[in-house]
């Protein structure tokens, strides 16, 4: 049982400040540069990583990401390198380590040894874009035994009754989905869901972080002032995409977006 | 975990028959996905709605399709009585008509602006292309390119009917991709648009929704049968892609035990090769595209793409009734290979002169075998779901293999 995601939220709320949350495709381009990067992403300041398991067909995400599952799948990644990645991670840093992707890979690899590995590994969180609440006894036993976190996604389209129930039964934050799209949509956060956020924190002790479609500075300190926390991806990915070594592009984005979303 | 199917073949409330079926989605889709079930039961099975769709059924999509009792086939397969299920017949060529002039009826009565789909061999998207029209709303059909090339002319058919069609890189550039791409449009357009699926398959309520429309390919059957026979048959045939002919043939007599179901799936190149489209037959359970059925994958569950000749069978899934089915011996599955399936085409042609989809073709390939060891006066139903127009450049490509000369030409990998 780690409460390493619980122990940062706290931390971060009694200083006053946001979490700042990075995404990168675990495997994009390869398993050596991503050890790079995520001690780029550390280095540069992010207070939780969440590492991409790749998936031929991740029907969640826009090109940006789809390409990079690509690139990582080309360079044969699976579910045990990228354990072997975070344990690697975990001889240097305890910062909250979080994987992100489809269920299919986790039922192949079979779900009560991905649990057991992944704890032992040092993972703390678990998202799922496609196993919503309706279907999380897949894997929940499994979760409660191993301490990971099931970190539920509430969208613009989930109503209060859901709010209310995604909220119990999500573990470590609740991930809220900006707007009605994919992965690195350009679609602007519509009234909907800045409402649901400021209701989502008014009613619960939970931390919410708010992802999908932020890029930019600008965007990560309005988004931030209402949550308490962000998530960015896609403007990682492409920095990786577009850069044969991003380590500096990649450590210079995480302390402008750490540094926007701590600015009231 | 969840319980199990009840004894009327109906999906439990998570929509699970059996282990199979479910709603693995984005979150963001599941209150349409509610609203969509909850649409189909108080709307699409009340009285006036099913008047509705029988009228567009029969003046529209010309329906009941005859059952032909195959004469010359039946004589050359040794005596056993062999039926077609005209499916061939319905406007614009393919049983896919019947859902989709059901759905986006469905989709109208909710109150959506726009459709989707993803289409393979093409016959869906022209399909939901025609029924989009008829309706009068805007259209978008997402297609690999590979079908785009492969099925160009119902790539026509789609624009003249007023739809846009997208075409998909990602992937294979099949019909698993222009799913995929179809389900990230309706993710980020959900308020506004119904995404028609083409097959018994996808999250729930899709599996049951696509089978309760297609059923009136079965209930026509079984009436027909017994007016011609006397009887019920004992066996029905069709080729398995998604699912959603052959369910929609089955289901009407799921329940009658007598009556063998047997399904085809796309062999491609030999299920040794790997080269194939046989999710039951080779496949393993798993989740793609909303549902858990079986798959086809490698060792870390990462999808393989499939290959069949037929754009409409070239797909990694099945509908997860089927696999239910598959599962409780009520189905019995057969594979056909891309060869045999040229030479059925050609078959059918000759001794019928109907000239069948690839698709349907496989089904005609493995009743030349199958119903050539069933005694005398056995009564057989092939469902032809569809006609072949569509695919004669790839029937010219293999002119030579066809008339016994050539090998197969080989379209990917
Ligand atoms: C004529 C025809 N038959 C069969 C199929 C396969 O789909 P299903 O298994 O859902 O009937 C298709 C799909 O495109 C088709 O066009």
């Amino acid at each position: 049982m780690t409460d390493r995601i619980k122990n940062t939220f706290g931390a971060l709320a009694e200083r006053g400040e946001k979490a700042f949350i990075a995404y990168i495709m675990a495997g994009d381009p390869d398993m050596n540069k991503t050890l790079v990067y995520a001690r780029a992403l550390i280095q540069g300041g992010a207070d939780i990583i969440e590492l991409g398991m790749p998936f031929s067909d991740p029907i969640a995400d826009g090109p940006t990401i789809q390409q990079a599952a690509q690139r990582a799948l080309q360079s044969k990644t699976n579910i045990s390198k990228i354990f072997a990645l975070v344990r690697t991670l975990r001889k240097t840093s305890g910062i909250p380590i979080v994987l992100m992707g489809y269920i299919n890979p986790v039922l192949k690899y079979g779900t009560k040894r991905f649990f057991e590995d992944a704890a032992r590994s040092g993972v703390d969180g678990l998202i799922l874009p496609d196993l919503p609440l309706e279907e999380i006894d897949h894997v929940k036993e499994y979760a409660v035994q191993s301490g990971i976190d099931i970190i539920l996604l509430a969208a613009p389209t989930s109503d209060r009754k859901r709010l209310v129930e995604l909220l119990r039964h999500t573990r470590g934050f609740l991930y809220y989905i900006s707007m009605t799209g994919v992965t690195g949509s350009q679609k602007k956060m519509g009234h909907a869901a800045f409402e649901s956020i400021r209701w989502i924190r008014k009613n619960t002790q939970k931390p919410v972080a708010v992802g999908f479609g932020i890029s930019t500075p600008r965007q990560a300190k309005t988004i931030a002032a209402l949550a308490d926390g962000i998530v960015v991806g896609s403007a990682f990915v492409k920095l990786i995409e577009n850069n044969k070594n991003a380590s500096a592009r990649i450590a210079a984005l995480t302390r402008s977006l750490k540094s926007a979303v701590n600015i009231h | 975990m969840k319980n199990a199917r009840d004894k009327n073949y109906m999906p439990d409330s998570y929509g699970y028959f059996g282990e199979y079926g479910g709603r693995f989605v984005p979150e963001t889709l599941v209150a349409a996905l509610k609203e969509l079930e909850k649409g189909f039961r108080h709307i699409a099975r009340s009285p006036s709605f099913r008047s509705e769709l029988s009228h567009y059924l029969k003046y529209y999509v010309g329906r009941p399709t005859p059952l032909y009792f195959a004469e010359r086939m039946s004589a050359d397969l040794g005596g056993a009585k062999v039926y077609l299920k005209r499916e061939d017949l319905a406007h614009t060529g393919a049983h896919k008509i019947n859902n989709t002039v059901g759905q986006v009826l469905l989709a109208k009565k909710l109150g959506k602006k726009r459709i989707i789909a993803e289409t393979g061999a093409g016959q869906h998207g022209v399909a939901t292309a025609t029924a989009a029209a008829l309706f009068g709303l805007p259209c978008e059909v997402y297609m690999g390119e590979l079908d785009v090339k492969r099925q160009a002319l119902n790539v026509d058919r789609m624009r003249l009917l007023g739809t846009k069609v997208v075409p998909v890189y990602s992937g294979s550039m099949t019909l698993k991709d222009a799913m995929n791409e179809a389900i990230r449009d309706w993710v980020t357009n959900v308020e506004t648009t119904h995404y028609v699926i083409g097959s018994v398959a996808g999250p729930h309520p899709y599996p049951e929704i696509v089978r309760y429309f297609q059923s009136v390919i079965g209930t026509e059957a079984k009436r027909q049968i017994m007016e011609a026979e006397h009887r019920l048959p004992d066996v029905l045939i069709a080729c398995i892609g998604g699912g959603s002919n052959s369910m929609g043939l089955f289901y009407p007599f799921i329940k009658n035990d007598e009556v063998k179901l047997i399904g085809v799936e796309a062999g491609g190149l030999g299920i040794k090769s790997g080269k194939h489209g046989a999710s039951l037959t080779a496949g393993e359970k798993g989740v793609l595209h909303g549902t858990m059925t079986k798959i086809l994958m490698d060792r870390d569950g990462q999808i393989i793409n499939p290959h069949s000749i037929s754009a409409g069978l070239d797909y990694p899934g099945v509908g997860p009734e089927l696999s239910h089915l598959h599962d409780t011996g009520r189905l019995k599955v057969f594979t056909a290979n891309d060869d045999a399936v040229l030479s059925a085409t050609s078959y059918l042609s000759k001794t019928e002169g109907i000239i069948p989809a690839l698709e349907s073709a496989h089904a005609i390939a493995c009743a030349r075998t199958y119903v050539k060891r069933l005694p005398k006066n056995t009564v057989v139903i092939i469902n032809i779901s569809g006609r072949g127009d569509k695919d004669m450049d790839i029937i010219r490509e293999n002119i030579d293999l066809i008339n016994n000369k050539g090998r197969l030409k080989e379209y990917h990998d």
